[in-house]
């Protein structure tokens, strides 16, 4: 099964029932499986004018209370951002799918990379929250879409399921289970005269109800106060803004999904996501063969960062190979320290090989040593 | 009497942000008019607006209500009506969020023909951003964008519907309210995409700096030149049903589909 496969079938099993797209080069298998699977399993397929309508769509999909998703790559992704700033503002569950191509602009349609790690994170305007997760094989683009429906619903944050083109084509055999644990959005308790749509509990996630099942309420983009109604008050902006952006801080221990193969006597831990993930795992067990204390720290989950994994591991060095002209390093660094920090890049549209990530740790390790 | 509608308003969002003579007023008691005149269930009227003075709407009004980003709001509403067929969709706009920055997705609602009402509230200006002039300006009007007068044509959004497939266009003014009203509860009444175009004023932002001297001036402006049948003089328009048509609706369609592949048939 191909990894754009995988992703479709996780959101199908997640409850996925709506799906609404624009075809972009490397991600329409996700959205021709959609249109053929959906109508089959009582949900809908649009294939709407452009990106930013596709956005939209799922977004007014999930406040009927269908989960929903959109699949796209860099250019589209791009147009992506204004709504996914909304969907974070007004908390409505969505997710993402962006099997990454090389930019930037048009760009290289076929070809890999992994460039829009810090669009992710910051792609839209304004201060608010996200969830990006990498996949490192076809197996976990099932996993990791079933976690994305998971969290969105769970936080009602937008949730990106950034992909690359090696990743989403790659064939492997995938091991699907019967079920999976699915998580639904949270709804009121109380009755719809007691109901604030963003009133704030100990969760830090308001309880959401559906548009249509008679909790009339407003949602806008706008800053709002806990009745949903726009404010411009100091205060209201305050306090939305705060908890919007520290919703998640509670629940990191079980949003930052990573692994770690062999970093506890490693003097050299190589931080690696996605498909270069795959090419460090080889060349940390080729290292580890040749007698190198080499370690590999994977994360599934990039944002949030992963700080406090990360700060365990400090006073080690590290060697970050990506496929982009250095993103993520840069929070590598942040966590800790420039000095311990080497960067491998490669941004021609080819795979870093594990040669290459071998090469660059002997190189590394003898400056070490 | 606003008592008679006050049952669909959140009188606690009152008073709004339009500007003293503003027509957008006028035209949201018409509207919510012909929802009563309907006897919707209040409960599955859903109301999507984008940005502007006239989407400001939907914050007032007692219904699932959704205030979008600009120019976006038909694709929010198509996402909605789709996945919950069920809901009687509105979709309030202004003359630009309709047609510049959301042009693209007024003509694929209407080609989809989805089950969809949409209120163009039409006063010819940008107003929430200071009078720029939209795709609706007339010719030679002055914006602050046109200074010396608007060199470009304007759009007549209704033979735009039209011709990208609606299948109900109809046309009145913050004058001919009750018109207004009726016209929606057609729009409403017809199993497709629906467009209906409330010209409206702007007093602060069009109307001062194209000779109007009063917000009644442009009323008057309104009554002087809607005309219902024959000729058009210089700026003349025409008021009432616009147009009428029959086509295949998308989410009955979508639904016909998943019927024939749940159904189990062969060819499923």
């Amino acid at each position: 099964m191909q990894g754009n496969e995988a992703c479709a079938e996780g959101a199908l099993m997640a409850g996925a029932r709506f799906f609404a797209g624009y075809p972009i080069t490397p991600s329409s298998e996700i959205a021709e499986l959609m249109a053929e699977k959906l109508p089959l399993a009582g949900g809908s397929f649009i294939q709407m004018e452009d990106e930013i309508a596709s956005m939209a769509a799922v977004i007014g999909a999930s406040l009927a209370g269908v989960k929903a998703l959109t699949a796209t790559s860099g250019p589209g992704f791009s147009l992506k951002q204004e709504n996914l700033g909304y969907a974070a503002a007004t908390e409505i569950p969505c997710v993402v799918v962006n099997v990454m191509r090389g930019g930037p602009s048009t760009g290289l349609p076929t070809s890999p990379a992994q460039a829009d790690v810090m669009q992710a994170r910051w792609g839209t305007h304004g201060d608010h929250p996200v969830i990006v997760l990498s996949p490192y094989s076809v197996q976990e683009c099932f996993e990791l879409a079933v976690k994305s429906f998971n969290f969105a619903e769970e936080f009602r944050v937008p949730v990106i399921l950034l992909m690359d083109e090696v990743i989403g084509h790659l064939r492997e055999r995938v091991e699907l289970p019967d079920a999976v644990e699915v998580v639904d959005r949270k709804k009121p308790v109380v009755p719809p005269d007691k109901y604030y749509p963003y009133e704030n509990d100990a969760s830090m996630v308001p309880a959401m109800a559906n548009f249509g099942d008679g909790y009339r309420h407003h949602v806008t983009g706008l800053i709002h106060d806990i009745t949903g109604l726009p404010s411009g008050k100091p205060a209201v902006t305050e306090k939305l803004l705060g908890r919007l952006n520290h919703k998640l801080d509670r629940y990191l221990d079980r949003i930052t999904l990573y692994e770690e193969v062999a970093v506890e006597d490693a003097e050299l831990v190589v931080f690696a996501y996605g498909c270069t993930a795959r090419s460090a795992l080889e060349a940390v067990n080729a290292a580890r063969g040749s007698g190198l204390k080499v370690g590999l720290f994977r994360p599934k989950t990039i944002w949030p960062f992963p700080v406090e994994q990360l700060e365990k591991l400090s006073g080690k060095t590290f060697l970050v190979p990506e496929m982009n002209c250095g993103q993520l390093v840069g929070e590598v660094e942040r966590v800790v320290g420039r000095r311990q920090v080497h960067r491998l890049n490669r941004f021609d549209g080819e795979l870093i090989t594990p040669d290459e990530i071998l090469l660059k740790i002997q190189e590394v390790m003898s400056g070490v040593q | 009497m606003f008592s008679e509608i006050a049952q669909y308003f959140r009188t606690e969002a009152l008073p709004h942000i339009w500007c003293p003579g503003c027509g957008i007023g006028t035209v949201t008691a018409a509207f919510v008019r012909a929802i009563k005149n309907l006897q919707l269930d209040q409960n599955k009227v859903v109301v999507v607006s984008g940005i502007g003075c006239s989407s400001r709407m939907t914050g007032y009004l007692d219904f699932n209500t959704l205030h979008t980003t600009h120019g976006r709001a038909l694709a929010f509403a198509t996402g909605l009506k789709l996945a919950r067929p069920e809901l009687d969709v509105f979709v309030v706009m202004g003359d630009g969020d309709s047609s510049a920055i959301g042009g693209n997705h007024l003509i694929h609602a209407a080609r989809r023909n989805i089950d969809i009402t949409a209120l163009v509230i039409n006063n010819s200006i940008y107003g929430m951003t200071g009078g720029q002039c939209s795709p609706l300006t007339p010719h030679d009007k002055r914006a602050t964008t046109s200074p010396y007068g608007n060199l470009d044509r304007p759009f007549d959004l209704l033979d735009l519907a039209r011709a990208a497939g609606a299948t109900y266009g109809a046309r009145a003014t913050a004058y001919h309210n009750q018109l207004l009203t009726k016209l929606l509860v057609n729009a409403y009444n017809n199993p497709g995409f629906s467009i209906v175009e409330a010209i409206s004023q702007c007093p602060v932002s069009y109307g001062r700096r194209n000779k109007f001297k009063t917000p009644a001036d442009m009323v008057l402006w309104q009554k002087e030149h809607a005309v219902t049948r024959g000729e058009l003089g210089g700026e003349d328009f025409l008021i009432g049903d616009i147009f009428k048509a029959q086509a295949p609706e998308f989410v009955a369609g979508y639904g016909k589909l998943r019927e024939r592949l749940r159904g189990g048939s062969a060819d499923g």
